[in-house]
């Protein structure tokens, strides 16, 4: 008995062990990030030093960093929305007709979709791109985006679309709808926070993505945030931590504020739809 | 002129001819049913009303007028769905005022029709709730608002009371009936349960694999099933179906059911004509038009053993074995018996029933 408790003891600490490794090797570069932008001296390690505003300040007067701000608004903007709308009306069709290789047609456009976006697309891409004289213009980034994040958002909003029974249409239906208006009228708000969750996901991942902007825009000041942040090293290479760190935070801030607004109003916890 | 017709409707999903050339006419105001078993087509009939199926051929009138190229929005119609399909993201109110919102109809207007409906149905106290906080017949009542609210020209049914348990079943049944003769609205109501739909129609079509079997008014259907389905399908005990072969012998006309004979000579000038000699005809006779005797005192009467007593208050159903054969019998009488009992059964030959074999239509 004695012996069994002694194992589970230790067994156990070996366990909080690794949990607290690895919950240090996530939490450290979140207190950094919170920490560093507001340190005169920033360095590598967290070090709590007299908070200064210095960093920021100085990145204020940085023009090439506060219009990429704009930009990357103008590409993930445009990117969502059109990508929200054009999929939610692709998936509408989707879930409610029914056509010989549907299915495959799906599968064919996910399969895609993933490798379009992934490094193996890069040089194709970039050859589409200088063709199509966009190289170097908003346009050819939000064309990766949306081709890259379409079939994605078609095929989990069709999901949603087909988890609505039919009836509800039916009835809006006979009850003197338009099929449109039955779709705006009813299925739209019956799947709001699917669509919401999806717009949220594409608006994270054109914010974050780094790859097709650096690669489609050749011009400083087209870059958005993920690209311009790679300015702010010295001409050795070393990074300017403070500038750095500061930009980091501002960066992550819109999609932490979005995050949480959603949150606030749609709820992503399963709590909601349920009765009872 | 009728309310809705049917002329020669075909509507085929792919192979399957869900409805197969059909014609029926619906009478103003009336409360006209179709009825049968899972997949007869019944719901394909009432969706092609509504306009969510079009027909492959045929012509569909309401009110005389041809609807098939119609949409449904401009058909005028107020359908209850089998799940009620109330729009979840909408309260009681918004549910019912939906038909009159679409049509851009005043606000003013909206709100008065929209309260009195709910008085009438008295659901005015749920107006602000939404359909997942009120109970199933509470839902099927504001779906019926719904379908009300538009003075629809018919009112489609489609298994309006199936989702709800069988006590509230028969109040909302009686209440649908209530509202339906108190706006003189004529109604197409769809049921798999011959019960339901004998209680609340005023016509019966009974339906088998897209066909019409046939059109009566409750009692006409029960008392004159024209072929062996419609005999099968309407009452509860269904009525007694058995194979025997007919014999015309000297002064005798006679059942051979091979575990019984019956004497059927009083009626013989009725099947005569009909029916030739040892022909395998089905015979059918209504459990409640057999009598239960104790004793072997009747002629023509048929031996059997009690095999199952199921006393259900006013009445008794009893199954009888008689060989291998089984005959239900309906009694009123409260009898006195008991599994394994000897009993003789005498049959009233004025209710029999006699259908031909091969198609199974109706010869008496």
């Amino acid at each position: 008995m004695m012996f069994k408790q002694r194992t589970n003891l230790w067994n156990n600490f070996w366990i909080y062990l690794i949990l607290f490794t690895l919950f240090l090797f996530f939490v450290l570069p979140m207190i950094w990030l919170v920490v560093a932008p507001f340190s005169s001296k920033a360095s590598l390690a967290v070090k709590i030093t007299l908070p200064s505003l210095n960093n920021f300040r100085e990145l204020f007067k940085n023009k090439i960093a506060m219009l990429a701000f704009k930009n990357s608004f103008i590409i993930s903007f445009s990117s969502t929305v059109i990508v929200a709308i054009t999929s939610m009306l692709a998936a509408y069709a989707l879930s409610r007709t029914n056509f010989k290789w549907r299915s495959t047609l799906l599968y064919a456009l996910l399969l895609f979709s993933t490798v379009v976006t992934g490094i193996a697309a890069m040089v194709p891409l970039f050859v589409l791109n200088l063709r199509l004289g966009l190289i170097d213009s908003y346009l050819s980034v939000i064309f990766v985006f949306i081709g890259g994040f379409l079939p994605v958002s078609i095929f989990i909003i069709k999901d949603f679309f087909d988890a609505i029974p039919k009836d509800y249409e039916e009835a809006a239906i006979v009850a003197g709808s338009t099929p449109s208006q039955g779709f705006f009228r009813i299925i739209l708000p019956l799947s709001q926070q699917g669509m919401v969750v999806i717009a949220l996901y594409i608006f994270m991942n054109t914010w974050g993505s780094f790859l097709m902007p650096f690669i489609l825009l050749r011009s400083v000041n087209k870059y958005p945030v993920s690209v311009a942040i790679y300015t702010f090293f010295t001409q050795e290479g070393l990074p300017l931590l403070g500038l750095l760190s500061a930009y980091s935070l501002l960066y992550s801030l819109p999609v932490i504020v979005l995050y949480i607004i959603i949150n606030r109003k749609f709820g992503f916890g399963f709590h909601g739809g349920l009765k009872g | 002129m009728h309310d809705v017709a049917f002329e020669k409707v075909t509507k085929k999903f792919g192979k399957v001819v869900a409805v197969n050339n059909i014609s029926f006419q619906v009478n103003k105001g009336e409360l006209f049913t179709l009825l049968g078993p899972s997949g007869c087509g019944k719901t394909t009939t009432l969706r092609l009303i509504a306009g969510l199926e079009i027909p492959q051929s045929g012509n569909i009138y309401i009110k005389g007028k041809n609807v098939e190229k119609l949409l449904p929005k401009d058909r005028n119609i107020g359908m209850v769905f089998q799940n009620y399909a109330l729009f979840p993201h909408m309260n009681v109110f918004d549910n019912i005022a939906y038909p009159l919102k679409i049509r851009k109809q005043p606000q003013k207007e909206i709100i008065h029709k929209v309260t009195e409906i709910a008085k009438n149905l008295q659901t005015e106290e749920l107006l602000s709730r939404k359909p997942n906080q009120i109970s199933g017949g509470q839902q099927q009542r504001v779906a019926l608002g719904r379908a009300m609210v538009q003075e629809p020209n018919v009112f489609l049914f489609d298994e309006p009371l199936s989702n709800l348990d069988a006590k509230l079943r028969t109040e909302a049944r009686s209440f649908l009936k209530h509202i339906q003769k108190e706006m003189k609205t004529t109604a197409i109501y769809v049921t798999h349960d011959q019960k339901e739909a004998m209680a609340i129609s005023d016509r019966i079509a009974i339906l088998d694999k897209g066909v019409i079997m046939q059109i009566g008014t409750p009692k006409e259907v029960y008392k004159n099933p024209e072929n062996v389905f419609v005999a099968g399908f309407i009452g509860d005990p269904p009525m007694n179906l058995l194979d025997c072969s007919i014999k015309y012998n000297q002064n005798k006309t006679v059942l051979d059911f091979l575990q019984f004979k019956l004497d059927i000579s009083p009626i013989r000038d009725l099947v005569r004509e009909k029916v030739n000699n040892e022909e395998v005809i089905v015979f059918g006779i209504r459990p409640e038009d057999i009598t239960v005797e104790y004793k072997d005192i009747s002629p023509n009467s048929i031996k059997g053993e009690v095999f199952v007593v199921e006393r259900l208050g006013p009445e008794t159903i009893i199954h009888v074995k008689i060989g291998d054969l089984i005959l239900i019998v309906r009694d009123f009488s409260e009898p006195n018996i008991n599994m394994g009992d000897t009993i003789w059964l005498k049959i009233d030959l004025n209710s029999v029933h006699i259908y031909k074999k091969e198609d199974g239509k109706i010869i008496i």
